[in-house]
């Protein structure tokens, strides 16, 4: 009786495993892996959400920064990885054959957390670099007062935050301060990069990271995409632009600076300091990296979506559609995805 | 050997199983002889037992080796390009490929460092209490308590650090040091400067020193437990009081367990990772250097900068880099183990009886 049992039990629970296997088996080929930037990821997330609902294909989606993004494409560890940071010459020769896809624009708000202060304050390219190589250390400082009259700033320490972790948030942004700033851009200074030599401030991991200490700390600086300055009411500045205006950032202008770029046949180009009269400056396109060859056909399903559905609900969620003439030209890359 | 009657005849080492008849009359006595000797069956498997733990416990140094072999073998690349300057100098930059690590160094020595100064008081004080002074109904309980904060994952701790200690810091610890004299004294001082945003390393020490009291708390306690009572009462007898008996008989007699529970807790305090991360900046201060005395700064650990640099680090030098930044602090950790258990050795050849 007793040995019985013990085989009846044992027969169960083989065939309780190989029914998981099976259905696991088959759960697999419905699932696409992703991983890379933060920046975008309020965005995917909202779409994998729908794009699961409309055709029942999980897909997953890790943000765990551009820099992992590219390193784990490269190791054909994911279906897709995602950067805000084009891949540099070395990284394209480690994955041959890689694409760059982009799918929307973003653009990185400059948000603060001064007490008694406001949303929009006017902030120059020159003052932000100051700010962030450590010159101007306080916010009433007659350099940044003189640009917003009309706004009481207290004598509160500026706390500069930037990303701990390898970004294409930080990309973008050190790009800019390159272009706008001799200082930061010449031989001495921090440079652009996925993760740069910040003279001060502290690290936080992620785009949430960055926005919570600036939330958290009373005087705090940082540059996040502004999806996640929207959704955790974070104040942000107006910046002014090449053409001399205060820009301050929603999607149109994100759109009108995405607008008058011209783009390489591979897509890798940073499109900050737009020369767009009303484009916001701080602003780039964010891609989804996929291999030519070998990307299953789920994986080329989801990028047509991405770029023909999903264009329609980026507006909501504070990011910018494609304009035509790139999107005709994503398209057309993932058609030639084999 | 049992003490055999006068009466019972000697046994020999030769006599069968079969008991004579003069010995059935005293079945108390032991009969050496009727266990039989161990067949060369048992002993062969006695052998192979013997072999598989050996290997067992060999397997535990040779993954300590292999570990070690691995590390140095990626890390090659980057100990060719920078030899001793990646611990002696105090760039981390990417964009021109240049890396030292000597603000790491120091800051997962400082942050251990001052969690060991907060800890170590308390968690004696802690264990003295609990094995000399508590009254019986309360040292369960409160062993159990204290037991349960080492269960408790590092990233509820950062979590924890971040909502409640650092404001906390902020109000009460920071805000009034920073605006009365203690900054300006002449040595005191450099403890104490600069604005601080609370993330700093007095956070992460202090984190780090809730971390380790629990273990650093019961092992003294079992420690204090194992002294002999005899030690005590000689000690009561001679008509010392309460707290003489413990700080001239009791902490002396255990001073080398004491130190040994020390150097677990600091083995805990240099690893620790996730509750650093989110409590000390990810940022060397902003000197020439990269080393600041004062603990309202930010700073950065060998293992922070591990946890935030890996996954993005890019194939080459890069990587090469970080993999040199794990066998530094491989390093650092055998290193300050090594001199701790030195000190423990010396300080028991001390005491009497010590440990």
């Amino acid at each position: 009786m007793h040995k019985s049992f013990t085989q009846t039990w044992k027969g169960a629970v083989l065939a309780a495993l190989g029914l998981t296997l099976l259905g696991g088996a088959s759960a697999q080929a419905q699932q696409i892996n992703g991983a890379g930037a933060t920046f975008p990821a309020p965005l995917y997330l909202k779409w994998f959400q729908e794009y699961k609902n409309a055709t029942g294909v999980q897909v997953n989606y890790q943000a765990i920064g551009s820099g992992g993004g590219i390193k784990n494409i490269t190791a054909h560890a994911v279906d897709f990885g995602a950067s805000d940071a084009p891949m540099n010459a070395a990284e394209m020769a480690a994955a041959p054959g890689i694409l760059h896809i982009p799918t929307v624009a973003g653009a990185v708000v400059v948000a603060y957390n001064i007490p008694g202060v406001g949303p929009g304050i006017h902030l120059t390219p020159t003052i932000i670099a100051d700010i962030f190589l450590g010159k101007v250390t306080k916010w009433n400082d007659p350099q940044i007062t003189r640009l917003s009259p009309g706004t009481k700033f207290p004598s509160t320490s500026i706390f500069p935050v930037h990303r701990s972790d390898g970004s294409g948030t930080t990309n973008i942004y050190t790009t800019y301060l390159s272009e706008v700033s001799s200082e930061w851009g010449g031989s001495d200074g921090p440079k652009s990069g996925k993760s740069v030599r910040w003279p001060n401030g502290l690290g936080g991991k992620g785009n949430a990271g960055v926005a919570q200490l600036i939330k958290q700390n009373e005087g705090g600086i940082g540059y996040i995409e502004l999806s996640y300055a929207v959704t955790n009411v974070i104040s942000y500045a107006a910046i002014r632009n090449a053409k001399g205006k205060f820009i301050y950032p929603s999607v149109d202008n994100t759109s009108d600076a995405a607008e008058g770029v011209t783009l390489p046949a591979d897509f890798r180009k940073v499109i900050t300091n737009t020369s767009a009269v009303n484009g916001y400056p701080i602003t780039g396109f964010t891609f989804l990296l996929v291999y030519k060859n070998g990307t299953r056909p789920e994986v080329k399903k989801l990028l047509e979506w991405c770029l023909t559905t999903g264009q329609a609900g980026a507006a909501a969620q504070q990011y910018a559609p494609l304009p035509p003439s790139v999107k005709r030209r994503a398209l057309a890359a993932v058609a030639s995805m084999r | 050997m049992a003490d055999r009657a006068p009466s019972v005849p000697l046994i020999t080492a030769a006599s069968p199983t079969a008991p004579s008849p003069a010995q059935s009359v005293s079945k108390s006595t032991p009969k050496p002889s009727s266990i039989p000797p161990a067949s060369s069956l048992a002993r062969f498997g006695d052998k192979i037992y013997g072999a598989v733990i050996f290997l067992a416990s060999l397997s535990i140094f040779g993954i300590i080796l292999w570990l070690f072999w691995q590390l140095t073998g990626a890390s090659l690349p980057s100990i060719r390009h920078f030899g001793l300057s990646f611990v002696t100098g105090s760039e981390w930059d990417e964009v021109s490929s240049s890396y030292h690590v000597l603000p790491y160094i120091f800051g997962t020595l400082f942050s251990s460092a001052i969690a060991l100064l907060l800890a170590v008081p308390v968690s004696i004080g802690a264990a003295i209490f609990l094995s000399e002074l508590a009254p019986r109904w309360i040292r369960t309980p409160a062993t159990f308590l204290i037991e349960l904060l080492a269960a408790i994952p590092s990233v509820v701790y950062g979590l924890w650090g971040i909502f409640i200690l650092i404001p906390f810091m902020k109000q009460f610890i920071v805000t009034p040091i920073v605006g009365s004299r203690l900054p300006h004294l002449p040595i005191i001082g450099e403890l104490f400067k600069g604005q601080s945003a609370g993330y700093s390393m007095l956070a992460a020490g202090m984190i780090l020193a809730i971390m380790v009291t629990p273990f650093i708390t019961a092992v003294t306690r079992d420690i204090l437990r194992a002294i002999p009572r005899s030690q005590r009462e000689g000690s009561y007898a001679l008509g010392a009081t309460k707290w003489e008996t413990i700080s001239q008989v009791v902490i002396p007699y255990a001073k080398s367990g004491i130190i040994g529970a020390v150097i677990l807790g600091l083995g805990r305090a240099l690893g620790e990772t996730m509750a650093v991360t989110m409590l000390i900046g990810n940022q060397p201060p902003n000197t020439p250097n990269g080393i600041s005395l004062s603990v309202f700064q930010p700073g950065y650990t060998l293992a922070s900068a591990l946890a935030n640099k890996f996954s993005e680090a890019s194939p080459g030098l890069s990587t090469s880099a970080l993999v040199e930044v794990g066998l530094v602090l491989f390093g650092v950790t055998i290193v300050v183990n090594g001199a701790a258990r030195l000190l423990v050795f010396y300080t028991a050849k001390d005491v009497q009886g010590g440990k």
